[in-house]
């Protein structure tokens, strides 16, 4: 008899943490004890809170264990396992709660995530026991390609890939396009830095996304499909082969899909990792095997897509949402979040927020929510100052709008995205003008360089902001900025383009005198830009231990060992931080000049 | 046929036309430096940018947008004026083009270009990267110093040549022109020698050896008078 059930996430981030090897412990002191047959270990999907991997749910009693390291294996099985009592150190909170008692847990809803920390992803039973493959056989058996459609139009379900574009629209268009053969591509390019999402879905849930791709094939009329992913992924690449394996192997995929007319099946394209190769016409050029470079639309891929036939592209969130329409009914879905945004989105948190990591929230709740309740807000000693959502194409958000909801037309209004999830939390030891240089130069290094106003538009850019950042911007500067922003979104050929001034639009917009001060004060209110601060020592942190004197190159840290307080001499100081580094008594500070 | 209006002016076009076709037949003048005839369109300069009222207001590139019926198309306008020279502006400083030490100054686009949109001076700062010149072939030289990165010459040379030769190589701003896989080009095995690309490039970066400038005259017309009896798809 299975006594106990152990959910172990074997997600990216916690393998990363070591969650291979807390596996071989816990399975050798479950062997010393003799405890093998009671208890079941699963590998699963990432269950979320990331920065506290490797993490372990144990049930019945849903216990969650974090930062469980191989050395507290024994300690589990004999407190726990065998004694019946919680380790305490190891939980997640006093008093053990259960995750539907933790608000991390308790605000999320999880859809396309249900899965992902629950059911073994590398076997297709535990899938099949969750209701996969229900949605796909109903679809081929019961319904017309047409009804498929018009259950997704009515959802209300838009594209989680950025633009959010109704699915519905997308795939009538596919349908209706004339032209043999018809492709289906899901989009798992996921390049936006911090970005997660989809990673965690493939990894934790690989089959939602070929029954997905199944359904929308049959909709749309096509029999293969393409999952383009990028290399840079390999877990969920060879979690991907395995479940495609297991599909072929049960029928769900391939010829005569539940004995019906309709065939399937899916192949794999991997990406070499440029961001540019996410937008659909150049991953099409890059599937194709040209340089991954967009082209003008139209014609959009639904009518001249792969090898210039009519193309569904999705992305991979997209494609999870797509079998709880058809089991749930496309009103359940559509019962959850706002008017023009339905269902729930998933967001990878990072940045300056306790608890980074993976969560999915009903569309509409409000930026506070997401990130004081679930996020746990940021740690003590600081500020929330910004967020910056949609990645380096989003926006940032100032504090006063946290009760926006989190919906794409509310976030677009305010000079934000939805894209595809990241939400980055800045603190009040943030730069703006520094952050959205940082921004910018991502966009910059992954122009692809066809079109001129990207091209060249974000150099011109990032040049007046080297020079801001420098303490050398003009007053003019941040009218340049506005002027080759607005070119850059009108006139550029792809998303990348249009979208790469965002970030500095948006903090030209909220924090106007942080870039102000630079410019004007030449000083940093962060204290981040290393030109525009000042070291200075304070005299009653500072023991006279010397380490700033003999760490600093110029002489200008001065001072005799014993006889605090040490001085900095700005005149000969050329802001390397060496002094900042060196001092062990934290007593150097960082000052805006 | 097709109906739209192109600045006011109703406009018949063939269903396979772009809207830069439709202008041209209606004698309404759109500038463009990446197109050239015979070549597919990559709407990659964006001079050729035109505004859609029922879009709402959205820029399309004229040279790769097909026509469709009932469009209302903007290809003259202070805003397009504007944004078009600002782009012109960008490719000034993006490299050197210094017309005066120019094999091609006096031929070139888009020095022509420049006087069309009165394109007087440069108000950003000029990059000037010092990219090397390839001298290595016996007929033809490369100086990328004056590449607009229109890829005339990459297109000329797979799609009317067949050799393959020319390429884009790197991304963003260090994007770059190179024959084969980077090898100088008088050592290219896929060149054939016939000088497409030298009379598609638009500026004096592709150019023809011991020509003097005022010899310097190119016939980017050439490709569509080679390809003119050739079956289309
Ligand atoms: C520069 C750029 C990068 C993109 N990267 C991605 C990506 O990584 N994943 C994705 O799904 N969509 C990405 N997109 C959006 C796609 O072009 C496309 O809109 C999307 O895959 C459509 O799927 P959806 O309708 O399901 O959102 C990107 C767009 C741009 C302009
Ligand atoms: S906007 Fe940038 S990424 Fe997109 S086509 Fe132009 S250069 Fe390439
Ligand atoms: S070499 Fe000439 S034709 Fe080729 S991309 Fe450069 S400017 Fe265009
Ligand atoms: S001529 Fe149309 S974009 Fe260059």
């Amino acid at each position: 008899m299975r006594r106990i059930q152990v959910l172990l996430c074997s997600g990216t981030a916690c393998q990363s943490s070591g969650s291979e090897r807390v596996k071989r412990a816990l399975l050798d002191a479950l062997t010393a004890h003799d405890l093998l047959p009671e208890v079941q270990l699963v590998d699963t999907g990432c269950m979320g809170p990331c920065e506290l991997g490797p993490v372990l749910l144990v049930y019945p009693e849903g216990t969650f264990y974090v930062k469980v390291q191989p050395d507290d294996a024994a300690e589990i099985v004999i407190e726990h396992f065998l004694k019946g009592r919680p380790l305490r150190r190891l939980l997640w909170a006093e008093g053990a709660p259960q995750p539907h008692e933790i608000p991390f847990f308790a605000r999320q809803r999880k859809l396309v995530l249900r899965n992902c920390g629950t059911i073994d992803p590398e076997k297709i039973e535990e899938y099949i026991a969750s209701g996969g493959y229900e949605a796909l056989g109903r679809a081929v058996t019961s319904m017309t390609p047409t009804e498929v459609v018009a259950a997704i139009s009515r959802s209300g379900l838009r594209g989680r890939g950025g633009a959010g574009f109704p699915t519905g629209t997308k795939w009538e268009l596919v349908r209706v396009a004339a032209g043999v053969p018809k492709y289906v591509v899901c989009n798992a390019d996921e390049g936006d830095p911090g970005a997660f999402m989809d990673r965690a879905i493939l990894e934790g849930d690989p089959h939602s996304i070929l029954e997905g791709m199944a359904i929308a094939g049959y909709a749309v009329g096509a029999s293969r499909g393409y999952v383009y992913i990028r290399a840079e992924y390999p877990l969920a690449i060879q979690r991907l082969e395995v479940a495609l394996a297991q599909a072929r192997k049960l029928g769900v995929l391939g010829q005569r899909i539940f004995e019906t007319d309709f065939s399937f099946d899916i192949e794999l394209r991997m990406g070499a990792g440029a961001f540019v190769c996410g937008e659909e016409t150049a991953l099409i050029a890059s599937i194709e095997g040209r340089r991954g470079e967009p082209r003008p639309r139209p014609p959009y891929p639904a009518t001249s897509g792969l090898w210039g036939k009519p193309t569904l592209i999705n992305n991979v969130e997209t494609y999870a949402n797509v079998r709880h329409i058809l089991l749930d009914g496309p009103e359940a879905f559509a019962s959850v979040g706002t008017e023009k945004s339905k269902g729930t989105k998933v967001f990878a948190l990072a940045g300056k927020v306790r608890n980074t990591g993976l969560v999915e929230v009903p569309m509409g709740i409000t930026l506070r929510e997401l990130v004081f309740d679930i996020g746990g807000g940021v740690p003590t000693g600081r500020e929330f100052k910004a967020v910056q959502i949609g990645g380096p194409s989003g926006g940032c958000l100032p504090s006063s709008l946290l009760d926006v909801p989190v919906d794409y037309d509310s976030l677009s209004q305010h000079g934000a995205i939805m894209g595809s999830g990241g939400v980055i939390i800045l603190d009040d030891a943030t730069c703006m003008v520094n952050m959205a240089r940082f921004f910018l130069q991502f966009t910059a290094d992954e122009s692809c360089g066809k079109c001129v106003p990207c091209r060249v538009g974000t150099q011109m850019m990032l040049a007046i902001l080297d020079r801001i950042v420098a303490g050398e911007g003009k007053e003019e500067d941040l009218q340049r900025l506005r002027e080759i922003g607005e070119m850059m979104k009108n006139a550029s050929l792809c998303g990348l383009g249009q979208t790469a001034p965002n970030p500095v639009l948006s903090t030209l917009r909220y924090f106007p005198a942080e870039y102000e001060a630079h410019i004007r004060d030449r000083s940093c209110p962060a204290g981040v830009c290393p030109n525009l601060v000042r070291y200075r020592i304070d005299p009653d942190a500072c023991r006279g231990c010397d380490a700033c004197r003999r760490a600093c190159p110029t002489g200008a840290a001065q001072g005799t060992a014993g006889a605090p307080p040490y001085q900095i001499v700005d005149e000969r100081c050329i802001r390397c931080g060496a002094c900042f580094d060196a001092c062990p008594f934290d007593a150097v500070r960082k000052e805006p000049r | 046929m097709i109906s739209l209006r192109i600045d006011d002016t109703p406009v018949q076009a063939k269903p396979n036309w772009t809207i830069l076709t439709a202008a041209r037949a209606a004698g309404i003048r759109i500038p463009t430096l990446c197109h050239l005839d015979a070549l597919r369109p990559v709407g990659a300069c964006r001079l050729c940018l035109v505004e859609i009222r029922n879009w709402n207001g959205r820029l399309v590139p004229a040279c790769a947008t097909p026509v469709q019926e009932g469009l209302d198309v903007v290809a003259d306008s202070d805003r397009l004026a504007s944004l078009r020279r600002t782009i012109l502006e960008l490719l000034f400083a993006e490299r050197n083009h210094i017309c005066a030490f120019c094999v091609s100054n006096g031929h070139c686009e888009l020095q022509d270009l420049a006087t069309e949109l009165g394109m007087d001076h440069v108000t950003f700062p000029y990059r000037f990267p010092a990219l090397a010149v390839d001298a290595s072939h016996a007929k033809f030289g490369i100086d990328p110093n004056r590449c607009v990165l229109c890829g005339r010459c990459v297109r000329a040379c797979s799609e009317v040549e067949g050799a393959f030769t020319w390429g884009f190589a790197g991304r963003g701003v260090h994007t770059l022109i190179e024959a084969d896989l980077g090898e100088p080009w008088g050592q290219s095995t896929t060149c054939t020698g016939c000088g497409k690309c030298v009379q598609a490039c638009p500026t004096g970066a592709l150019f023809e050896k011991g020509k003097a400038t005022a010899e310097q005259v190119k016939r980017p017309a050439l490709l569509a008078e080679v390809t003119e009896r050739r079956p289309r798809a």
